[in-house]
């Protein structure tokens, strides 16, 4: 087949640039200008899908981004193939290639075509119904249920295009380039405003594309020429930016819109290559004007879904924009008269039109004469109750309405045909305008909803606004633009249209049988019919909400463009309740779907997060070291040598801190420093502990709650001098606890001088532990006298390395002597490597944050996040002894002797030992006390950290558990999957008790 | 989405900023004499009002002050900005 229904002249394609393409694996040619779809309907091809749940056979309905049919799987490369792209919005490329969707083995031979005959038992909503029994089974179900629900198939690779974002800021966006977009454009950008112009189309004009000539004149030109000349005179502004190919996505609060450009789908693959794929744009604008047009409805009637079945204005754009004839009997199906332009294109081109179906009585419309003068035939107060044909309409069956358009009388005449034009009337596109939060308004007699109120600086113009006749369309829109931009430009314009008849409406079509034997469809893409609706009102669903998702109606990708209006109409109609008082479903972003690439932009790979690396993070990388992620930061998480493993490496780092000397990165721990004359009293108020009396030069633990007493955070602060401190957060509080203390400072305790400064990037720390940990100290900061009366645990001294000033405090977190030098950030790297050197004699062994938590727990210490989670006080950690009982207030305090924080039975942190000492527990298993042969068990608590313990030769765990301080020396069960471990609550620290280590 | 008046550095995005929660809270002076009923009123209890609410917003990405904000929740329109410390204006 090769374009056998492309006209042999006219259309905007490039008849000088044949284009090859692959449909269904089939080899075809089109040309530069055409879609996919306008290119397939030139080789005759209708059939492109199988429809969701039943696997009818469908073909194109239209010729936009309204279209739910034809939805195909583009590209064949596993990391750029996409599911459900339009056929109608693909533009054809050399060497494109697209498959249909839904289908097996083929869109001409479906297997699962068997749906549509079991189809009285799938109705909507049947899988609320099904599946249920015996449960056991649904894993079974569920295997079947993910093979069939979707269309297409996602890619199964990286996406390797590019994306960007765009921010951009305009006093006028005009959204829609079509007879309305073109003319505000032209009033806004003589006005000498910053305009920007969008319309998703390659091409511009809107409606007017694919208008018959002899129609329609605007200033003596025809439509074609009246687009292409108000278009270059929009070029001649320096002031207006007009982007095609773009759709808004969401048009959000205080006009701010995201709009989607497409920039190289539609180019071949070698002027593809390095390019920018698509670009969002994220808008601000001061002023919006909505042009967005209507869209096209069909009719809905027995089987009105079978290929060859199509918008009446899609036929005719195919007709006269892309020089494409969709059949050669056609039959045209309406309520108003444009389809009557459809019928006169048609015949101009030679096109056998065979009848005119019409469900109105008569019109006086001057295309209906034209019609009538050229001897086609048309059947007044007529219906058609049913399609006939399965991979093709071959002759509809049609029938006269009674007076009252309730029912058909009389005999079935039947006319073959091989094309159905359908015109059901236009739908305002409100989509935006709702989005936007505008409320709609319902005309009662012209059938449709329309924007009303809005309270942004916006403007509905043309079709979307409810006006229809393009003469009064360019009337309005120079009065409505004129007042909104407060100019006056002259409307000088001559438009030269035709008068026309009225319109009648019938959302669901009478028919000679019963509901139940018809199917008449409502939402193509979701396969719902009129009588899934009748079915959802019959068991109660009584909001369109409901409806909608009971039945699917909308949700599909489309998102009901074509089967909203139908679906109220029809529940208006048997609920006998008013259009307008039913309101609309939520309109969502984005009108239409967009790729996570264009979402993402620029943000993937490395660029996904931030990264924050320690001034020292190339020496562990090119140490070995494995990084764990702690918030965005990489922190070195341990040091494998000679291809041992994690736990063989933390278990030699553990055993080396404590035997001879440990190094370890503790530069992300978050630092503030703290300066005023009030900075005592402060830090009173925020830590549970007592400051006041804080010697200058010396450290002090300190532990922060949330106002309901829960612990929040932790960490060391040294008072520097007299109204001077530091305080240190753990790794991931840093941002929160600045921004909570800032928080204090300015809406509670605004009358205290206190300054805080955020430092945490702006020091390294380099923490030095083991029994030589004073021997490498002595080698590296040489003006510091490290005895121990002269610098005692938990205190400070200033430092000079190499003229270098740095801090050096005493304090230890592993339980070993310890000091931590701080100094700044970039020489944090050198001092890293001068303490390595110094410690080479002593084995020094650098160990990573693994190894730090097992260290810790053996003392047990608590990590905050790991012990705590919000929920647990300083008594449930049996840390009484932190609590300053003489202050009479601090953050979190009141909360501490509130009745659930002083019940008895809160969980409590204690040791657990196993049983079998070599058995290391899982971290969250949970505990019980009393084994049973089957659920449910109480479960006391959980364990909270676990490890195996080399310098104590057993493992150890930390855990909270429900009275647990009453609960020493008792023995608990732990159930596995496959076993149960037997544990003993023990003290919760396991080394060293009396705290000797600390001195070495 | 909307634009802020950030009562220092002026009109700035939604983005640049983050939420506070209900103003006009004060944490009481005297925690000891309040009943645990009370503490968790001014613990927990907050008003979720459809309509116009103050509220507290603090400039995150910017000059970092907390301050006074008089939204309308049913259409997010912000009817005017004051800083912390401050009465909402009549």
């Amino acid at each position: 087949m090769s374009n056998t229904f492309r006209l042999t002249s006219g259309g905007e394609i490039n008849r000088a640039e044949r284009i090859s393409f692959k449909f269904n694996g089939k080899n075809l040619f089109g040309y530069k200008g055409d879609t996919l779809a306008s290119a397939l309907l030139a080789n005759g091809i209708h059939l492109v899908g199988r429809s969701f749940k039943y696997h009818r056979p469908r073909g194109f309905l239209g010729s936009g981004s309204e279209e739910p049919n034809a939805i195909v799987q583009l590209h064949k490369d596993k990391a750029k193939t996409e599911p459900n792209i339009r056929a109608t919005q693909i533009e054809i490329f050399e060497g494109l290639e697209a498959k249909s969707q839904n289908c097996w083995p083929s869109v001409n031979f479906d297997i699962s075509e068997i749906n549509n005959f079991l189809s009285p038992i799938l109705p909507a909503g049947f899988y609320y119904k099904t599946f249920m029994w015996p449960a056991k089974f649904w894993k079974k179900y569920e295997y079947f249920i993910r093979k069939s629900a979707g269309l297409g198939f996602a890619p199964t690779k990286r996406d390797p295009d590019l994306y960007e974002h765009q921010y951009y800021h305009c006093e006028v966006l005009v959204i829609g380039s079509g007879p309305a977009g073109l003319t505000a454009a032209m009033i806004a950008a003589q006005s000498g405003k910053k305009v920007l112009l969008v319309d998703e189309k390659p091409e511009h004009g809107g409606s007017l594309v694919g208008s018959n000539d002899q129609v329609t004149r605007i200033d003596n030109k025809t439509p074609k020429e009246w687009i292409q000349n108000t278009y270059l005179e929009l070029l001649k502004n320096k002031n207006i930016k007009i982007l095609n190919r773009t759709s808004v996505a969401a048009y959000h609060n205080y006009n701010y819109l995201i709009m989607m450009q497409n920039l190289t789908d539609h180019l071949n693959e070698n002027d593809k290559k390095n390019k920018i794929r698509q670009r969002l744009w994220k808008v601000r604008a001061e002023k919006v004007i909505l042009a967005t047009g209507s869209i096209e409805r069909t009719m809905v009637f027995d089987c009105n879904d079978r290929p060859g079945i199509m918008l009446s204005s899609a036929v005719r754009k195919y007709l006269n924009h892309y020089g494409v004839k969709c059949g050669n009997n056609v039959i045209i199906f309406s309520n108003n008269d444009d389809a009557y332009e459809t019928a006169l294109s048609l015949h101009d081109k030679g096109v056998k039109i065979k009848a005119i179906i019409d469900i109105r009585k008569e019109s006086n419309g001057e295309l209906v004469k034209n019609c009538v003068d050229l001897g086609i035939k048309i059947m007044w107060k007529h219906t058609i109750v049913k399609a006939e044909g399965h991979k093709r309409i071959n002759e509809v069956v049609i029938m006269k309405l009674s007076s009252d358009n309730n029912s058909v009388v009389g005999d079935k005449i039947k006319i073959s045909c091989d094309l159905l034009c359908v015109s059901g009337g236009y739908t305002p596109a409100v989509h935006l305008f709702t989005q936007s939060g505008g409320k709609l308004a319902f005309d009662e007699k012209k059938f449709y909803f329309y924007p009303e109120k809005t309270s942004l600086d916006q403007i509905s113009i043309g079709s979307c606004s409810g006006i229809f006749n393009l003469k009064k369309i360019i009337q309005n829109t120079y009065i409505k633009v004129n007042t909104f931009l407060k100019t006056n430009i002259k409307d000088k314009t001559i438009v030269s249209d035709y008068k026309s008849g009225g319109f009648d409406n019938i959302w669901l079509l009478p028919s000679n049988k019963i509901s139940g034997k018809t199917k008449s469809f409502i939402d193509f893409q979701n396969d719902s019919t009129a009588n899934d609706i009748k079915l959802a009102l019959r068991e109660g669903f009584k909001s369109i909400e409901h409806v909608k998702r009971y039945t699917t109606t909308g949700m599909a990708t489309d998102q009901g463009k074509i089967a909203n209006m139908h679906a109220l109409g029809i529940i208006s109609d048997i609920t006998k309740t008013k259009m307008g008082e039913l309101g609309t479903t939520t309109f969502r972003p984005p009108f239409t779907p967009l790729t996570f690439g264009a979402l993402v932009g620029r943000n993937v790979k490395e660029f996904f997060d931030v990264t924050r690396e320690t001034p020292m993070h190339i020496w562990h990388k090119n140490n070995g070291a494995k990084f764990e992620d702690v918030g965005q930061w990489k922190r070195a998480w341990y040091y494998p040598i000679n291809n041992e493993s994690m736990y063989n490496a933390v278990q030699r780092e553990s055993k080396a801190a404590r035997e001879n000397a440990g190094i370890l990165d503790a530069s992300t721990l978050g630092k503030i420093d703290i300066q005023g004359s009030d900075a005592s009293e402060f830090l009173n108020r925020v830590y549970t502990n007592a400051w006041s009396k804080l010697g200058i030069s010396k450290c002090r633990y300190g532990l922060m709650l949330n106002e309901d007493g829960m612990v929040y955070d932790d960490g060391v602060t040294t008072r520097l001098g007299e109204n001077h401190y530091i305080m240190t957060t753990t790794t991931g509080g840093a941002a929160t606890v600045m921004s909570k203390l800032e928080d204090y400072l300015q809406t509670e305790w605004p009358e205290l001088k206190v300054f805080l400064t955020s430092v945490t990037d702006h020091f390294a720390t380099v923490s030095v532990c083991g029994p030589h940990s004073k021997k490498i100290l002595e080698k590296v900061v040489k003006n510091i006298n490290f005895a121990d009366q002269e610098f005692p645990h938990m205190s400070f001294k200033e430092g000079i390395i190499d003229n270098i000033k740095c801090r050096v405090m005493r304090i230890s977190f592993t339980g070993e002597l310890s000091y931590e030098i701080n100094i700044q950030a970039n020489y944090g790297k050198a001092v890293w490597e001068k303490c390595m050197k110094a410690g080479k004699e002593f084995n020094i062994t650098p160990y990573g944050t693994e190894a730090m938590h097992l260290l810790r727990a053996e003392k047990g210490f608590v990590i905050v996040g790991q012990e705590t989670d919000g929920t647990v006080t300083p008594g449930d950690l049996q840390m009484d002894w932190i609590i300053n009982k003489k202050k009479y207030d601090f953050i979190g305090k009141r909360s501490l002797y509130r009745s659930d924080t002083m019940k008895e039975g809160r969980k409590q942190m204690v040791g657990l030992l196993t049983e079998n000492p070599n058995e290391v527990l899982e971290e969250g298993a949970q505990i019980v006390a009393e084994i049973k042969k089957n659920p449910p068990m109480e479960m006391l608590g959980h364990v909270t950290s676990s490890y195996f313990s080399p310098n104590l030769k057993k493992s150890i765990a930390l855990a909270v558990i429900k009275n647990g301080k009453n609960l020493k020396g008792k023995k608990l069960y732990i159930p596995m999957k496959k076993k149960v471990i037997e544990v003993i609550v023990s003290d919760t620290i396991f080394l060293d008790k009396e705290g000797s280590r600390l001195n070495g | 989405m909307f634009i802020i008046k950030c009562p220092y550095c002026g009109e700035r995005d939604h983005s640049e900023f983050s939420h506070g929660g209900e103003a006009h809270i004060n944490r009481p002076k005297k925690p000891t004499e309040l009943s645990d009923d009370q503490w968790a009123e001014y613990l927990f209890m907050r008003k979720n009002i459809k309509g116009l609410q103050y509220e507290r917003w603090n400039h995150a990405h910017g000059c970092r002050q907390w301050f006074n904000v008089a939204r309308d929740t049913s259409n997010d329109k912000i009817h005017f900005v004051y800083k912390m410390g401050e009465n909402p204006p009549k």
